[in-house]
């Protein structure tokens, strides 16, 4: 039982900042996520006096992915049967084209005006609709949202490492006197440090696999895929490879880094 | 015969810069069985403190097995180490190891093999009658049996020196008698140099020995 309360305050900690991180992460992937779907159902509405190419467009800017004509045909049949097939000809050509402009990805406001600035800058186009209105609504509440999950994972950060601190003194003191033993047995200080490597690392893998257990449960936790479901994003929560083997490397880093503070610390007793 | 410590003029202090031991000369021979005593605060500890290298003489020279301590590197030192033993006051012993850790520790960090280590071990818990107690942490020991138990730790990687700070401080006379047995073994068949500090000699010993009495910072060969 002893064991078990020297490894609880460590494993804690590194739990808490295991969870704030992926956390994150979860919130960031969604927000791509949901930008991807916004940014598949945005578009740009460009007016051109003259035929214009995907190409041409890129070039103007290059957050075009493609421009789609929006295609007069079915207006100008409806018109055609009163008209002379000359004149149908002669109007095709004065009207203007209509191009609907899909996006690369979804822009932020800045990039929005710049590419209306850019687009109207071209002497063939007249007129740009962007939507602006809607897109700046949606795009600052993601950007809120996200916001709001970062402050929150850094204040959780933040805390746990001020607790970490506070603990590490108790650490400090503990293995300081053990360590000051087996140097007057004269043992050398990488066999004083390796108790508490050995602590740490194992602390580290035990915080890993729990925060492994817990996600790799949630991912697959009905009411977490319903979340995800209902806003119509697919997000993954836990990456079994990815995700563990990062939460495994901050975890072990974590605790390597609070094992040389305190080997840093060690003073040794006259 | 071989002089395991040379102390010239040797001064030793505290970081208050307050003398402790005042330019004391003395020396120790290989095999020699020493006793150190003095009022309380004169300085006995102190002056093991600078025989084991945690405290670097404030002057004079102090050479320990051949090396100069005063200038000892931390490697240099620790490999001194290993070839002492050490009981000290306050026991120092790993509150978190049981007693058998604790004992192995010196076996440990010369490198001894585990099952070496652990024979050993269960000798040594028979020599200081605490075999019954295995398992056990150290404060769930009493004073007497930790310091047993610091005794065994000290004798465990047969070293060439021996330093015990007050061994019987907590024990009764049949404790006692079996602490002076083991020192007296150890120094009899091993030819280990031993260092006591203690408040009272024991009457019915069979070796040989030296008698340093400590007063106002002097070191006085009585014997
Ligand atoms: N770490 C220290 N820092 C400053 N002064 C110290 C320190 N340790 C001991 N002293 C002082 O050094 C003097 C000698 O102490 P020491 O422990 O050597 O006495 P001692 O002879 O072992 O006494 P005792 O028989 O009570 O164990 C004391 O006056 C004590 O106050
Ligand atoms: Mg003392």
């Amino acid at each position: 039982m002893k064991s078990v309360r020297n490894h609880l305050s460590l494993v804690l900690a590194l739990l808490s900042i295991l969870f704030s991180m992926q956390l994150y992460f979860i919130v960031e992937r969604s927000i791509d996520a949901y930008k991807v779907k916004l940014s598949q159902n945005y578009s740009v509405i460009a007016v051109s006096k003259e035929e214009l190419s995907s190409e041409a467009f890129a070039k103007i800017n290059k957050i075009v992915s493609q421009a789609k004509e929006i295609a007069p045909d079915s207006v100008i049949k409806r018109l055609s049967s009163d008209m002379k097939s000359t004149n149908v000809e002669l109007l095709k050509l004065t009207l203007p084209r209509f191009y609907k402009l899909s996006l690369s990805h979804y822009p932020s406001p800045e990039e929005i005006k710049k590419l209306k600035s850019d687009l109207l800058a071209h002497n063939a186009i007249t007129k740009v609709e962007d939507f602006a209105h809607t897109h700046d609504t949606v795009y600052k509440l993601l950007l809120l949202f996200k916001n709001v999950v970062t402050l929150f994972s850094s204040v959780v950060l933040l805390v746990t490492v001020l607790l970490i601190f506070k603990e590490l003194r108790i650490w400090q003191y503990k293995h300081n006197e053990r360590m000051s033993i087996m140097g007057l047995f004269g043992a050398a200080l990488w066999l004083r440090s390796a108790v508490l490597f050995r602590l740490a690392i194992v602390d580290a893998l035990l915080a890993s696999f729990v925060a492994f257990g817990i996600f790799t449960y949630l991912s697959s936790y009905p009411w977490v895929l319903d979340q995800f479901k209902n806003i119509g994003i697919d997000v993954v929560v836990f990456n079994p490879i990815d995700d563990f083997l990062m939460i495994l490397g901050v975890a072990v880093a974590i605790s390597i880094v609070l094992a040389s503070l305190i080997v840093l610390g060690h003073k040794e007793e006259a | 015969m071989d002089k395991v410590i040379i102390a010239q003029d040797l001064s030793l202090a505290y970081s208050n810069n307050e003398t402790i031991i005042n330019k004391a000369s003395f020396s120790i021979n290989s095999g020699n069985f020493v006793f150190i005593t003095g009022a309380s605060g004169s300085g006995k500890s102190t002056l093991l403190k600078s025989l084991y290298g945690a405290l670097k003489p404030k002057q004079g020279s102090l050479v320990v097995g051949g090396v100069e301590l005063k200038a000892i590197s931390r490697s240099k030192l620790n490999f001194l180490r290993r070839h002492i033993g050490i009981v000290f006051q306050d026991y120092k012993l790993v509150k978190e190891w049981t007693i058998e850790k604790n004992i192995m520790l010196p076996l440990l960090i010369n490198g001894y093999l585990k099952s070496v280590a652990q024979d050993q071990v269960e000798k040594l818990l028979k020599h200081v009658r605490l075999n019954h107690q295995i398992g056990k942490y150290p404060l769930e020991l009493s004073g007497g049996e930790q310091q047993r138990v610091a005794m065994a730790r000290a004798l465990a990687h047969n070293p060439i020196l021996i330093m015990a700070d007050e061994p019987t401080g907590n024990l009764d006379e049949y404790s006692s008698q079996l602490i002076w047995n083991l020192l007296e073994g150890a120094n009899n068949q091993l030819k280990t140099t031993v260092i006591v500090v203690t408040h009272n000699i024991p009457k019915n010993l069979s070796v040989d020995y030296k008698h340093f009495h400590i007063e106002y910072g002097n070191i006085h060969e009585i014997r």
